[in-house]
């Protein structure tokens, strides 16, 4: 429907501007990346290998997206020849080899099919087939002629990407993607090989590395270390990539879904503890996305302010229904007057007015809430210990959840402000001023107002300051205290807190607070846990000792007997490692047979009826199938057991 | 300020001291706010979430996960601590707790304990409570423990509720959870044992040692019994009267702390449990069973159309899952992939699914339990059905790429994959499972999947995880694994022997009469030692001196060309026995070979 539809197109959305955000930080690095291999180019006659060290953190998967687009760029701006290989499609220095050819010749294949067929073309048809050509003098050979042949072909190349010129010998980029996975002794070969060709070959290494550089060392014997001329890069640390995320996407009024604390908690949780993946965060972030607008079916109001004043005189009459029945609302009416409840309860015209109210002040509430977070958290963020978390992230939750300044940590945040000395509150004080001048609300004004006082601030401490270091024996020092809580600079700094107290108090309720925040907020942390982070075994372990939990019919009434598998894991869980299958079937069949209400002494030693022989082998082979037992060798007609205990 | 330091301000990272504490509270979350009413119904709740109120769902999905994952926190305490009937939720600590220890015939003894309180809650002392240590043994006997009196439990007839073992306190506390709500019995678990134990302890111990067979030597058995005995005596001690504390203190080694029977360290009894390779079993096999061995037809045969007890509230489950379908489709549209685990056979689900949602569009079922499912028939019918390519590879690799770059060159064609157990046991290896991710990391295959073994998820790490972008959805079906099950090798089921039979007969009828021969001479010698225990085959000497004196073979060689052929169809196995001579075997159960024989004779 059309809500799916919105739902994709605001995913998409949300996709592509992280997906900026990443293309734009590849860019940085492979910039500064570049600019670097205009002095290595010099060095180019040198025996050594030019090498760019990439630190990019643990999670692999998310350095995908990182080497695509980098290989794009480099392919767009600067060289035609980059060839990308992964560890685990070259385990040999001949498929290392080959893989690096083929790349490099077959993309430029690619690029001028048409009209290279001439030289060119005998080359790069030769080479991937004939195993014998895969060397690297032959990569020399293509590589002189490719050169010759591109002032014939950098006007169209030109054309087509409107790019500077390539540089008359455009270097030969490899990119080892997961260097850790490579073989070492793979690498050495290949490097000991690329050095002899390196005053005909302009070749340059990008290494990917996962984890620390020093496995460049770890990896490579100094003699082939020597070889290279290597440059290190770190990336940015996914954490601080997910700052980023975080403050783009959440921490702003233009996106107007958003997650309650404890769902946004458990993304982080699962980043912090699991993965430390950003795809992965996304991920739950769409997946959010889809579960919010699928379940939620107000959530037609969501969007933009305009969109939604419509949405909402639109609504139908099962949707007033839902508004009416929403917990926030229904706080709502219970504090208005008793005529206007009754109004709200019955006429759905009003309710879809009042509603429109509600929305707008929704969109107010939350115009004024990121600026008001942003400052306090610049407040308390350089303050010792961070009592309100070091990433607005952390004070982010916390007002989420509570109302900030009830709590124990906001107490001592402000005592500590008050503490603070006069150059550190002016610069954060300047900082909060940036962010409500960059905000431009219509609180602006009052902010204007309250910035020429911090003005005045400025203009008060400059005799003070002078007069604070002057003195500095200790019985000056006390008399200095003394004196200074009465000093200017005492008292403003008083009223800024107490500004500053007011501001957070007027602004940074939580959002339950807020009628209708059930349409912008998705709270059900737990469906996102389940599809995430989920626990098989558990699931499976509950199902098999409780199976109650799930088995349940209407008339909530639970019968008596268990499913058999319940019966036979149960019975198992009582055993060593080792079952006696006989033993077992014993077991099973008294258990059964009480079960049916019969008298379970009724049964005489190994006369088990067929029925329930079947239904034990059933249950037996079913746990087998689980993984719960396996068959043995080690004694006849016994089963081990594979876990143990209860787990 | 060191180099170390200074890179690490540069690079923005920064490290913090993480707390037990702290991870704890990440990883387990307080249960805060309202809680749902403790009891079964909670799970029904967060299954039929979607008609639920919002708020409700949250709540209830954040318990349900708690009670899911375990409050780790509490896991040391005894599960059976809530103790307040059958009613407590899958509280964590319950589903993964430590066997409290290792018994003999403990299997036996809960059965008949389950069986006679069928419906019945029981209620469970700790013997640590007052209440529990305060009431008298005797009463309490009598209330659950009428049939484990010494007479009845003593006899070698009644198997199935002999309680000759070292009673625990762990198995009742799970019984608990066990059995639903209904008539009360109170009981004390350990009391009748030590009873027993007092009362008839050394004759019956004579009896059960019969029927054990410890697979280590016996001193080490009596160490064991003894050290048990000893912590039974302890319990005692610190349970009953004086007098008994003082027989305990004749036991007790001094360097042995007493333990304090209600939180054993766990991983100690994992070692101990582990320790030594010894297990202690009855001796009993199958063949004591009057029923003779079912076969896999007598077994379908048996089961079919017979209703489990729980048909509805299964049937209602199920109708449950099926409500996803429509949230299924549309986010295998979106990119994602979705991943079904929980017990029983997801395949009438996927079944159902398919045939409601995938009917017009391409789709291709894998059928991973299949034992002999491999990546190449996946990829050849996604080539040949799907992509219509009449061509041949060279290799997976090639194939995969092929698949990859017509999909790709194709966007309008959406191809969904159903996996049946994308864990079977032919798509574990790494490469397949590598294979499979590539292509559900394609944005028009969608990848709708299950998995059964508890450890599946270990199939994938992260980057298979993010090539495949799972959406993990719990489908608790209970229904019965009847066709992924049928092609296992129960050691239960009766290998019919058709099938092995058909396969022996139809690869001797294309050999050599000489061959022919060969084979018979070798299945009638495995016969005429049927009945040698430690028969482990013919050796290859005396065997190549059969054939030569039947002029069979004339030299060695033949002999040997012989074999090998046999071994490809895999007729014979060899073993190398202690002294480097190989041994060969049919590895045929007598019976078959009987046939055959029978067979042959006739022809």
């Amino acid at each position: 429907s059309g809500l799916n539809h919105y739902a994709i197109s605001l995913q998409e959305d949300l996709n592509k501007k992280m997906l900026d955000g990443l293309l734009e930080f590849v860019k940085k690095s492979a910039a500064s990346f570049w600019c670097r291999d205009d002095d290595w180019m010099s060095r180019m006659r040198a025996s050594e290998i030019p090498t760019a060290a990439l630190v990019l953190g643990v999670n692999m998967p998310d350095h995908t997206i990182t080497f695509e687009s980098m290989t794009e760029l480099l392919h767009d701006s600067l060289t035609p020849f980059v060839a990308s290989v992964q560890a685990k499609e070259c385990t040999a220095m001949k498929q290392l080899m080959q893989k690096v050819l083929q790349r490099l010749m077959g993309t430029n294949v690619m690029v001028d099919e048409d009209e290279a067929e001439a030289d060119l073309g005998f080359h790069t048809r030769d080479c991937p087939q004939k195993r014998v050509n895969c060397s690297l003098s032959a990569l020399c050979d293509w590589y002189q002629s490719a050169t010759k042949k591109s002032p014939v072909k950098s006007p169209r190349k030109r054309l087509s990407s409107s790019q500077s010129e390539f540089l008359q010998s455009p270097p030969v980029v490899v990119i080892f993607r997961d260097l850790e996975a490579f073989s070492p002794q793979v690498l050495q070969d290949f490097i000991l090989v690329c050095s002899q060709y390196v005053h005909q070959l302009p070749l340059v290494f990008i290494f990917g590395i996962a984890t620390s550089p020093s496995t460049i060392q770890r990896m490579l014997p100094h003699s082939v270390s020597s070889l290279l001329c290597i440059e290190l890069f770190q990336s940015l640390s996914c954490t601080q990539h997910l700052a980023t995320i975080i403050d783009k996407l959440f921490l702003t009024s233009k996106f107007h879904f958003k997650f309650s604390a404890k769902v946004l908690q458990v993304l982080v949780g699962i980043f912090l503890y699991h993965d430390f993946s950003v795809c992965n965060f996304i991920k739950g972030l769409q997946l959010s996305l889809l579960e919010h607008f699928h379940s939620q079916p107000l959530s037609v109001l969501c969007c933009h302010k305009q969109e939604a004043l419509v949405h909402a005189q639109q609504l139908n009459d099962r949707d007033v229904e839902r508004i009416q029945q929403l917990p926030s609302f229904m706080r709502y009416v219970e504090e208005q007057v008793p005529e206007e409840q009754v109004q709200l309860l019955t006429s759905s015209e009003h309710v879809k007015g009042v509603c429109q109210k509600l929305l707008k002040s929704l969109h107010k509430y939350h115009k004024n809430f990121y600026p008001a977070l942003r400052c306090l958290h610049v407040l308390t963020s350089i303050l010792p210990k961070y009592p309100l978390g070091k990433q607005i992230r952390e004070l982010y939750v916390l007002c989420l959840e509570k109302k900030v300044w009830e709590t124990q940590e906001y107490d001592s945040a402000m005592q500590l402000i008050r503490m603070l000395a006069k150059d550190e509150l002016v610069t954060c004080l300047q900082k909060c001023v940036e962010i409500l001048t960059f905000c431009k609300s219509k609180k602006l004004k009052k902010y204007t107002l309250y910035a020429s006082t911090i003005k005045c601030i400025n203009h008060l401490h400059h005799p003070y300051s002078s007069f604070n270091y002057s003195f500095q024996t200790l019985l000056e020092m006390k008399e200095c205290r003394r004196t200074r809580r009465k000093t200017p600079y005492e008292i403003l700094r008083n009223a800024v807190v107490d500004y500053i107290d007011n501001l957070v108090k007027t602004h940074l309720y939580p959002p339950e607070s807020q009628p209708l925040y059930e349409v912008w907020y998705y709270s059900s942390s737990g469906t996102v846990r389940r599809h995430l982070n989920a626990t098989p075994r558990t699931s499976i372990q509950t199902a098999l000792s409780h199976p109650y939990c799930y088995l349940q019919n209407d008339s909530g009434i639970i019968s008596s007997a268990a499913p058999d598998i319940c019966i036979i894991y149960k019975l198992h869980l009582e055993c060593g490692r080792l079952i006696n299958l006989y033993d077992w079937l014993e077991a099973y069949a008294t258990v059964a047979t009480a079960a049916e209400g019969k008298d379970p002494s009724a049964i005489e030693g190994g006369k088990v009826d067929e029925l329930k022989h079947a239904r034990f082998i059933r249950a037996v082979s079913e746990l087998e199938f689980l993984g719960f037992v396996k068959s043995t060798k080690q004694k006849t007609d016994h089963v081990a057991r594979l876990t143990w205990g209860g787990c | 300020m060191s180099p170390a330091k200074r890179a690490a301000e540069v690079s923005g990272l920064y490290v913090r001291f993480v707390g037990d504490a702290e991870v704890l509270e990440h990883i387990v979350e307080r249960r805060e706010g309202a809680k749902v009413p403790k009891g079964s119904v909670q799970k029904l709740l967060a299954l039929k979430e979607d008609q639920g109120p919002q708020e409700c769902e949250g709540s209830v999905g954040e318990q349900d996960y708690l009670d899911a994952l375990g409050t780790g926190a509490t896991a040391g305490e005894e599960d059976g601590g809530g103790g307040g009937g059958g009613s407590s939720g899958p509280g964590g600590s319950a589903v993964f707790t430590f066997q409290t220890a290792k018994r003999s015939h403990k299997m036996a003894q809960m059965a008949s304990e389950m069986a006679r309180a069928p419906g019945r809650t029981v209620t469970f002392c700790s013997p640590g409570s007052p209440e529990a240590a305060g009431s008298p043994s005797r009463g309490s006997r009598g209330a659950a423990g009428e049939t484990r009196t010494p007479p009845k439990v003593r006899p070698t007839g009644g198997r199935g509720r002999d309680v000759r073992s070292p009673a625990g306190e762990s198995w009742a506390s799970r019984l608990n959870s066990f059995l639903p709500q209904g008539r009360k019995v109170r009981f004390v678990s350990s009391t009748p044992h030590r009873l027993r134990k007092r009362l008839a302890a050394p004759n019956l111990r004579s009896e059960s040692d019969s029927d054990l067979s410890p697979s280590h030597s016996e001193d080490e058995e009596d160490d064991d019994e003894e050290e048990r005995e000893e912590k039974e005596e302890l319990r005692e001690a610190e349970l009953t009267t004086p007098s008994k504390v003082a027989a305990a203190a004749l036991y007790r080694t001094p360097a042995k702390k007493p333990k304090k029977g209600l939180e054993p360290s766990l991983v100690e009894e994992y070692f101990t449990a582990h320790a030594s390779s010894k297990v202690t079993t009855s001796d009993r096999t199958l063949q004591k069973l009057q029923t003779p061995k079912l076969d896999q037809e007598t077994l379908a045969r048996l089961l079919d159309g017979k209703p489990s007890s729980y048909a509805d509230e299964i049937n209602q489950l199920n109708k449950e899952h099926e409500k996803f379908f429509s949230k299924w489709m549309l986010q295998l549209q979106l990119g994602f992939n979705v991943l079904l685990y929980g017990l029983g056979s997801k395949k009438p689900l996927l079944e159902r699914f398919r045939t409601s949602r995938l009917l017009g569009v391409t789709h291709l079922v894998v059928n991973g339990f299949f034992p002999s499912i491999t990546l190449k028939s996946i990829l050849n019918s996604i080539t040949v059905e799907v992509l219509e390519h009449q061509g041949s590879f060279r290799s997976p690799v090639e194939q995969m790429d092929f698949i990859m770059k017509s999909l790709r060159q194709d966007p309008s064609l959406q191809v969904y994959l159903v996996i049946h157990n994308i864990d079977g046991p032919m798509l574990r290896s790494e490469k397949t499972q590598q294979a499979l991710g590539q292509l559900a990391s394609l944005t028009n295959v969608h990848v709708l999947a299950s998995i059964d073994h508890i450890n599946a998820p270990l199939v994938w790490d992260q980057a298979k995880l993010s090539l495949f972008n799972w959406l993990w959805y719990e489908t608790t079906t209970y229904l019965p694994y009847a066709e992924e099950t049928s092609y296992e090798n129960s050691l239960l089921v009766q290998q019919s022997g058709a099938l092995a039979l058909s396969s022996l007969t139809h690869v001797l009828r294309s050999l050599t009469p000489n061959a022919r021969g060969i084979f018979r001479l070798l299945a009638e010698f495995q016969l005429e030692s049927r009945d040698n225990p430690s028969y482990s085959g013919l050796s290859f000497q005396e065997f190549y001196q059969r054939c030569r004196e039947a002029f069979l073979v004339n030299s060695d060689v033949t002999l040997r060309t012989q074999l090998t052929e046999f071994r490809d169809h895999k007729l014979i196995r060899t073993k190398k026995g202690a002294d480097s001579v190989e041994y060969l075997l049919i590895p045929v159960d007598p019976a078959t070979l009987t046939d055959f024989l029978e067979k042959e004779d006739a022809q």
